[in-house]
C-alpha cells in the first residue's frame, strides 16, 4: 500500500515522511532527540507528560510531538527557547512530586526521569517540594510486584499496559487534580486485586513506581550459609536476554557465560529449567493424547480444548476471569514448579542431600513466577518446592555486585542431572514454543515419524501475530493410536493476555474448535516477560526470539522425548507419564478467584 | 467598541420553534450553514470558535453516523446562564440541536447536563419525549437523549465530555483529530454550547442580518451574561457584545467596584484603571458569560487563592503542567504571602504559568495563567502583603 508523503521542516531541515507519521518519529528520522516519558512503542498514544512538546511556527501553543501527526508545510522547532523553558519546567514539576532518592533507588541508573533530569541538570530547582511523608508508602503486599506511589509520575504507561496489552485493568487512574494517582480497585493492596503479576507494567514503568519484589539479599544469605545446598535453575528465555544487562545486543546467546557466572556466584549446582520443559512436554503431551482418547474413543465428557499451564500469569488470569474453564487447563505444573519437587526428591537422593537443607533458586524472565512459587499447593516435595525466584534483571544485579566481568567469562556447561535439555525445551521461551515442542513429540509418538516440517521448524506456530492458528493432519498412525487416524489436530497460540482474552471469548462463544491452545501471559512469550531486561519493544523481542530459535538449531537433540536425562528419570523414578509419582509431584489444580 | 449597554431579547423570547424548524427543513444544509457563517456567530461557551465553520467541518465528513452534542456542563465558576436557558426555553435548545442535526446530517443529539443540574432532568426528559414525537410527526429523523455528568469541571472540555459520555474517565483527548472528525464514539460530532444552539435557531428564524447588526466586527450579536458578586443587580442579562467594561460597571456596579473577573475563574481579572479601555468581546476579553464584580472590601489574594484551589482540585490530573503547575501556583502564592518565599518568587510563578498556558493538554491548564497573571499583575501588593 503506497502512502502519501508529507513534506515538513524540522529545525529548518526539510524531511519527507509517510502520512500519519508523528512529529516525534519524523524528528527521530533526522536524528533529533526529543525526550519522552509517557510514550512507549508498545502502547497507544497518551500525550500527557508533555516533555516532548515542540514549537510549531505560527502556532500559539506548543505541540506534543508524540501525539501529533505531521502535516504538509509544517515547520517544527524541537529546541526553541519556548520549548526549552517548557521542558525544563515540566521536568522540574515532575521532580517536585517525585521521591527523588535516586542513589537509594532500585532503578538507579535505569530510570527515564533520572535520565532527563541528568540532561537538564535541575540542581537548584526553585519550586516547592510537594511530596509528603504520608506519600512515602510502598505496597509490598504482593510477592511479585512492589508499587511505590511516591515514585510515580502519572504517565499511565502501566495503566495502558494493564488495560490494552493485558486486558486486566488491575491498575487504573483514580481521583483528579492534585489527588490523581494510579491505584487498584477500591485502593486494595496489589495482592488482593485481579493483578496477574505478569510484571508488564514494571517493564514499561519509566521510574521505580513499579518494580519486582527483590530477593537478592535472601539468595546471597543462603549462598553464604555453609549448611545450605543451593541449586539454581535457569528458564529458557533468560539465556538470550541477560546479556542486555551487560551491554550486549538483545538476543545474544550467552547460555555458557550465564552458567559460569552462576557458578562464580557460589551456587552449588547450576541446573536447567529447560530439562523440566522437556519433561513438561512428555507429561502434557500424554495428557493431551489421553484427553483426546477419552473424548474420541471413550465418549467421555472431557474438557477440550486443553490449554497450556506454563505461564503463571495466564493461570491467575483464568482463575479470575474464566473460572469455568479451569478444567481445560493442563494439570501439569509449570517447568519451574516441576523442577522444585524433583530437585528436593529425586535429585536430593541422587546427590545424597537432605531436602530440608536444600534451597532451590530460579532465574526467571518472569515476576508471576515469584507468586507461583508462593502458592500453597506448590509443596509436592513436602517442602517449599522453589524457595526463591529472581528475575533476569536481579541476576544481572547480583553478577555486578559480585564483581564478575560477565562479558569475559568462558562458556561453561550445566551440571548433571536435571541439567540436560533439548532444543524443544529452549523454545518454551518464545510464543508458540510450547506448541512446537509438543507437536514435535506428540506427532512422533503417534505416527512414529518426525513432524512434516523442514528441519523440525514448525513455522506456522512461530511469529509475533497476536493469535496464531494451525492444523496438522495426522495420518498413518501406529496401531495403538488408531483413533487419531485422519484427525486434523487444530491448535491455537496466543501471547499477551489481551490476545488470550480475545481467543477465550471465541472459545466461550463456541466459535472455536481447537484441540490444544497455548497461552503465554506476556507479549511475545517469556522472552518478553515481566522480569526481562528493560527496555522492551517489539524489535527487541524479535531479536530475543531469533536468539531462542538459533539456540534450538544448535542443540544436538531437539525433541523432548529424546532427552536422555528425562528418559532416565522415567526409568528410575517416575516410571510412566501421568503415573502416581507424576501426579504427586508434577501435577496441580486450580482455584476460582473473584473478579475483584 | 459600543458606547452603551444594550439589552437584547433573542434567547428568552418565546417563539414557535416548530415552525422555525419546518421552514429550515425545507432548505438545504448548505443554506443553513451559510446563514450561520454569515451571521458571524461564535461559540458562546467562551472559546468562540465560529459555529458555522464547525458545522461545515462536521457536515463535510463522510460517515454513517454523526452526532450533535449540546454542552450543558456549565461548570465555570460564576456562570449560570445555561441553567436559565434550559429552564425557560428548553424547546428552543432542542430545536437548535435538530437544526444542527439537519445541517451536519446527524440523527442523534445528546444533552450533556452537569450533575448539579439534575433537578432539571424530569422536566427536560418530559420536553425531550414531546420533542422527539414532534420530530417524528414532522418526518424528520432526529432524536434527543440526555446524559448526566458526575461533577467534574473538566468534563465541560469537549473531548473530556465525550470520554465521559462514552463511560470513560473524563480526560481530554489529544487534538487533532478534532471532534468534527473524530468525536463521540469516534464519529463526526458537532458539540455546541446551549446558548449557541439557541442563537443558531434564532438566526434561522430571523436571518443573519439582524444578528450581524448587533455587536462589533469580531463579536457579532448578543450574549447572555451571568452577573454576580458585589452588584445590586445580580442575575441573567442578554446584552449586545462589544460594550466597554466601564459602561458595564456603570450599569451593574455598586459604585465601589475595584475589579471585574471576566469569564469566570479561568478568565481575566480587570482592575478599575483598565475598565475604560477593556472591550467585552472577542477583540478584547471574551467571556462564556460570567462577570464577577468585586468591591474594595474584597481581598484579591483570597480570590486568587480560591481560584487556584479550584483548579488544583479540578485539573483532571493527566498532564504534568496542569496537575503539578496548579499545585505550585497555589503553594507558591501561599508561601509568598507567609514570607517563606521572596516576592520575586512571583516572577518564577508567572514564568511557570506561561509554560502551563502553552504546554498543557487542554483549555483548563492553558487558562489557569489568565486569572493568575491578571490578578498578580494588577494586585501584586495584595498578594505579597
Amino acid at each position: 500500500m503506497s502512502k502519501f508523503k508529507v513534506n515538513l521542516k524540522i529545525n529548518n531541515i526539510p524531511v519527507s515522511v509517510d502520512e500519519g507519521t508523528t512529529i516525534l518519529e519524523a524528528a527521530r528520522k533526522l536524528n533529533f532527540n526529543i525526550p519522552t516519558l509517557c510514550h512507549h512503542d508498545d502502547l497507544c498514544v497518551a500525550g500527557n507528560c508533555r516533555v516532548c512538546v515542540v514549537e510549531q511556527k505560527g502556532a500559539r501553543l506548543l505541540t506534543a510531538s508524540c501525539a501529533t501527526p505531521v502535516s504538509e508545510g509544517m515547520e517544527i522547532l524541537t529546541n526553541s527557547m519556548k520549548v526549552r523553558q517548557a521542558r525544563k519546567h515540566i521536568v522540574e514539576l515532575l521532580l517536585t512530586e517525585h521521591n527523588a532518592d535516586c542513589t537509594k533507588c532500585f532503578k538507579n541508573g535505569h530510570c527515564e526521569l533520572q535520565e532527563i533530569s541528568n540532561e537538564y541538570r535541575i540542581g537548584d530547582h526553585v519550586f516547592i517540594d510537594l511530596l509528603q511523608e504520608k506519600d512515602r508508602v510502598q505496597d509490598i503486599s504482593s510477592p511479585a510486584i512492589v508499587k511505590d506511589d511516591s515514585k510515580c509520575i502519572r504517565c499511565q504507561r502501566c495503566v495502558r499496559t494493564c488495560a490494552h496489552l493485558q486486558a486486566v485493568s488491575a491498575l487504573a487512574v483514580t481521583h483528579k487534580g492534585n489527588k490523581m494517582r494510579i491505584s487498584t480497585f477500591l485502593d486494595k493492596p496489589m495482592n488482593d486485586v485481579i493483578c496477574t503479576n505478569c510484571g508488564q507494567c514494571i517493564n514499561r514503568c519509566p521510574t521505580a513506581a513499579l518494580t519486582e519484589r527483590s530477593y537478592i539479599d535472601q539468595v546471597f544469605d543462603v549462598i553464604y550459609d555453609p549448611s545450605k545446598f543451593v541449586v539454581v535453575q535457569t528458564a529458557p528465555a533468560t539465556r538470550v536476554a541477560i546479556g542486555e544487562e551487560f551491554g550486549l545486543e538483545p538476543g545474544t546467546r550467552v547460555t555458557g557465560k550465564m552458567v559460569a557466572a552462576l557458578r562464580r556466584l557460589g551456587f552449588d549446582k547450576v541446573l536447567d529449567t529447560d530439562f523440566t520443559a522437556d519433561l513438561t512436554i512428555i507429561e502434557e503431551g500424554n495428557e493431551l493424547l489421553r484427553r483426546l482418547k477419552e473424548a474420541l474413543v471413550d465418549g467421555k465428557d472431557v474438557a477440550l480444548p486443553m490449554m497450556t499451564s506454563c505461564s503463571p500469569g495466564w493461570i491467575k488470569f483464568q482463575e479470575h476471569l474464566y473460572p469455568e474453564f479451569l478444567d481445560n487447563l493442563s494439570t501439569c505444573k509449570s517447568p519451574q514448579q516441576m523442577f522444585g519437587p524433583l530437585a528436593k526428591t529425586y535429585y536430593a537422593e541422587k546427590v545424597n542431600k537432605n531436602p530440608a537443607d536444600m534451597i532451590v533458586v530460579s532465574i526467571m524472565p518472569c515476576t508471576a513466577k515469584k507468586f507461583e512459587a508462593e502458592r500453597p499447593e506448590m509443596r509436592g516435595s513436602g517442602y517449599k518446592d522453589v524457595d526463591f525466584v529472581l528475575t533476569t534483571r536481579e541476576l544481572g544485579m547480583m553478577i555486578k555486585q559480585a564483581g564478575i566481568d560477565f562479558n569475559k567469562l568462558e562458556n561453561e556447561g550445566y551440571d548433571s542431572i536435571l541439567g540436560d535439555s533439548t532444543g524443544a525445551g529452549v523454545i518454551f521461551g518464545a510464543t508458540g514454543g510450547v506448541m512446537e515442542a509438543a507437536l514435535r513429540s506428540a506427532y512422533e509418538i503417534v505416527t512414529g515419524r518426525e513432524v512434516p516440517f523442514s528441519n523440525l521448524n514448525i513455522k506456522p506456530v512461530r511469529g509475533m501475530e497476536g493469535v496464531k492458528e494451525a492444523a496438522i493432519k495426522i495420518k498413518d498412525v501406529k496401531p495403538e493410536w488408531k483413533f487419531l487416524e485422519g484427525v486434523e489436530l487444530k491448535v491455537a497460540i496466543a501471547h499477551g493476555l489481551a490476545n488470550a482474552k480475545a481467543l477465550m471469548d471465541r472459545v466461550k462463544e463456541g466459535k472455536a474448535d481447537f484441540h490444544f491452545i497455548e497461552v503465554m501471559a506476556c507479549p511475545s512469550g517469556c522472552i518478553g516477560g515481566g522480569g526481562q531486561p528493560i527496555p522492551t519493544t517489539m524489535e527487541i523481542r524479535k531479536k530475543r526470539a531469533a536468539g531462542i530459535y538459533d539456540e534450538d538449531e544448535h542443540m544436538a537433540l531437539r525433541k523432548s522425548h529424546e532427552n536422555p536425562e528425562v528418559i532416565e528419570l522415567y526409568e528410575k523414578f517416575l516410571h510412566e507419564p501421568l503415573g502416581h509419582r507424576s501426579h504427586d509431584l508434577l501435577h496441580t489444580h486450580y482455584y476460582p478467584r473473584k473478579r475483584h | 467598541m459600543k458606547n452603551k449597554i444594550k439589552k437584547v431579547d433573542l434567547i428568552f423570547e418565546k417563539v414557535d420553534h416548530l415552525s422555525i424548524l419546518k421552514k429550515a427543513f425545507e432548505r438545504t444544509s448548505d443554506e443553513i450553514i451559510l446563514d450561520v457563517i454569515d451571521s458571524g456567530l461564535r461559540g458562546r461557551g467562551g472559546a468562540g470558535f465560529p459555529t458555522g465553520l464547525k458545522w461545515k467541518f462536521a457536515k463535510n465528513e463522510e460517515s454513517d453516523q454523526k452526532y450533535v452534542i449540546c454542552n450543558a456542563d456549565e461548570g465555570e465558576p460564576g456562570t449560570f446562564k445555561d441553567r436559565e436557558i434550559l429552564t425557560n426555553v428548553p424547546e428552543k435548545v432542542l430545536a437548535g440541536m435538530a437544526l444542527c442535526g439537519k445541517a451536519i446530517g446527524a440523527t442523534e443529539g445528546y444533552i450533556y447536563l452537569r450533575a448539579e443540574y439534575n433537578f432539571l432532568l424530569g422536566m427536560l426528559n418530559e420536553k425531550i419525549r414531546e420533542f422527539n414525537k414532534q420530530m417524528k410527526n414532522m418526518n424528520f429523523e432526529f432524536s434527543v437523549f440526555i446524559r448526566s455528568g458526575s461533577g467534574a469541571y473538566v468534563c465541560g472540555e469537549e473531548t473530556a465530555l465525550m470520554e465521559s459520555m462514552e463511560g470513560h474517565r473524563g480526560e481530554p483527548r489529544n487534538k487533532p483529530p478534532f471532534p468534527t472528525q473524530h468525536g463521540y464514539l469516534a464519529k463526526p460530532t458537532s458539540i455546541n454550547n446551549v446558548e449557541t444552539l439557541v442563537f443558531a435557531l434564532m438566526i434561522a428564524n430571523l436571518g443573519p442580518t439582524m444578528f450581524k447588526e448587533l455587536g462589533t466586527f469580531d463579536s457579532r450579536g448578543s450574549k447572555v451574561f451571568s452577573i454576580s458578586g458585589d452588584t445590586p443587580k445580580a442575575g441573567i442579562y442578554e446584552l449586545e457584545l462589544g460594550m466597554s467594561l466601564e459602561d458595564f460597571v456603570h450599569e451593574f456596579g455598586d459604585g465601589d467596584t475595584k475589579a471585574v473577573q471576566v469569564g469566570g475563574a479561568s478568565g481575566f481579572c480587570v482592575a478599575r484603571k483598565h475598565f475604560k479601555d477593556t472591550v467585552i468581546g472577542f477583540e478584547g476579553i471574551p467571556t462564556g458569560g460570567s462577570m464577577m464584580l468585586f468591591n474594595s472590601t474584597r481581598s484579591m489574594y483570597n480570590i486568587l487563592k480560591d481560584y487556584l484551589e479550584f483548579f488544583e482540585e479540578e485539573s483532571c490530573g493527566q498532564c504534568t503542567p496542569c496537575r503539578v503547575g496548579c499545585q505550585q501556583l497555589l503553594k507558591g502564592v501561599e508561601a509568598v504571602k507567609k514570607g517563606i518565599k521572596p516576592a520575586t518568587y512571583l516572577n518564577e510563578l508567572q514564568k511557570l504559568s506561561e509554560t502551563m498556558k502553552i504546554a498543557s493538554k487542554c483549555g483548563l491548564g492553558q487558562s489557569v495563567g489568565n486569572p493568575f497573571n491578571s490578578i498578580v499583575n494588577n494586585f501584586r501588593e495584595e498578594i505579597i502583603y
